[in-house]
């Protein structure tokens, strides 16, 4: 694995994990609201 | 300050927080994180891998911060009793956790091509690995008792005692002798170069804003339960 590969790594990590925490708190709010 | 602990006027502020905070954090970290992959010049040392910095940095300075946030909304609802202290605390809990989860992914996969290792058990990572299970520990114990404010009580006493691990985390690089850099920026300035800098404290800010998203979003999401609740239970004996 080249420097790249653990760097773009890092950001898919960093983008999934803000994501889903974004969609699931968005979510749960709608469904607790509605 | 008390005069917004109302959930009313709460949510007044909160509903359209929640829209402004979503934007201003998805813009910064935009402009962070391509700033930082981009246009930010490679490390003379590390090469490509320091660009991890721009991620990993922010969700550590985070994570740390979440917790001081929960120490206080701790210390809140135990001392005043206020429900919106608890409910903060339980909005807070998991946010924390996923940062400092993705803290530890992120430096475990900048450790690799820097260090040579994923892991090793030094006093800075395995103290940012208790911090996260002082997280989880929260969580735990909020959903430990049917009654959602006992509960909180309980996370509250955690939250509180948990505090003791910030200056651990904080010191760990200088007490230990560990593989992890000792911190780069201070109170007094920064050794790290203006070109890496800006990005790294507009993606900061960015993760910021998001994180303030999420914890509105799960306040809201918790005051229309607990409102529910309230709900049925004066039907149920009215």
């Amino acid at each position: 694995m080249t420097q790249t590969d653990y760097v773009l790594a890092a950001y898919l990590v960093m983008a999934i994990g803000i994501g889903g925490g974004l969609l699931w708190a968005y979510l749960s709010m709608r469904a607790a609201e509605r | 300050m008390h005069r917004y602990a109302n959930p009313k006027r709460f949510l007044a502020i909160a509903r359209p927080a929640t829209g402004l905070t979503l934007l201003a954090g998805a813009l910064l970290v935009g402009i962070g994180l391509s700033w930082g992959l981009i246009f930010a010049p490679a490390d003379y040392l590390q090469g490509e891998s320091v660009r991890m910095l721009y991620v990993h940095v922010p969700m550590a300075w985070l994570a740390l911060g979440g917790y001081l946030g929960l120490g206080i909304a701790g210390i809140t609802a135990l001392v005043w009793k206020h429900p919106l202290a608890e409910v903060a605390l339980a909005a807070l809990a998991p946010v924390g956790a996923l940062y400092a989860a993705l803290c530890l992914i992120t430096g475990s996969i900048w450790g690799r091509p820097t260090w040579g290792t994923w892991w090793v058990w030094d006093g800075r990572l395995t103290s940012m690995l208790v911090l996260f299970f002082l997280y989880i520990g929260v969580i735990a114990l909020i959903r430990a008792h049917d009654d959602v404010r006992t509960g909180a009580r309980m996370a509250a006493v955690l939250a509180i005692v948990g505090l003791i691990n910030l200056p651990i985390i904080k010191f760990s690089v200088e007490w230990w002798n560990t593989l992890h850099q000792p911190a780069s920026i201070t109170l007094s300035g920064s050794s790290i170069d203006g070109a890496m800098l800006w990005p790294l404290l507009t993606s900061a800010l960015g993760f910021l804003f998001l994180m303030a998203a999420m914890v509105l979003m799960r306040m809201r999401a918790l005051i229309a339960e607990r409102l529910r609740i309230a709900r049925s239970v004066r039907l149920a004996t009215a």
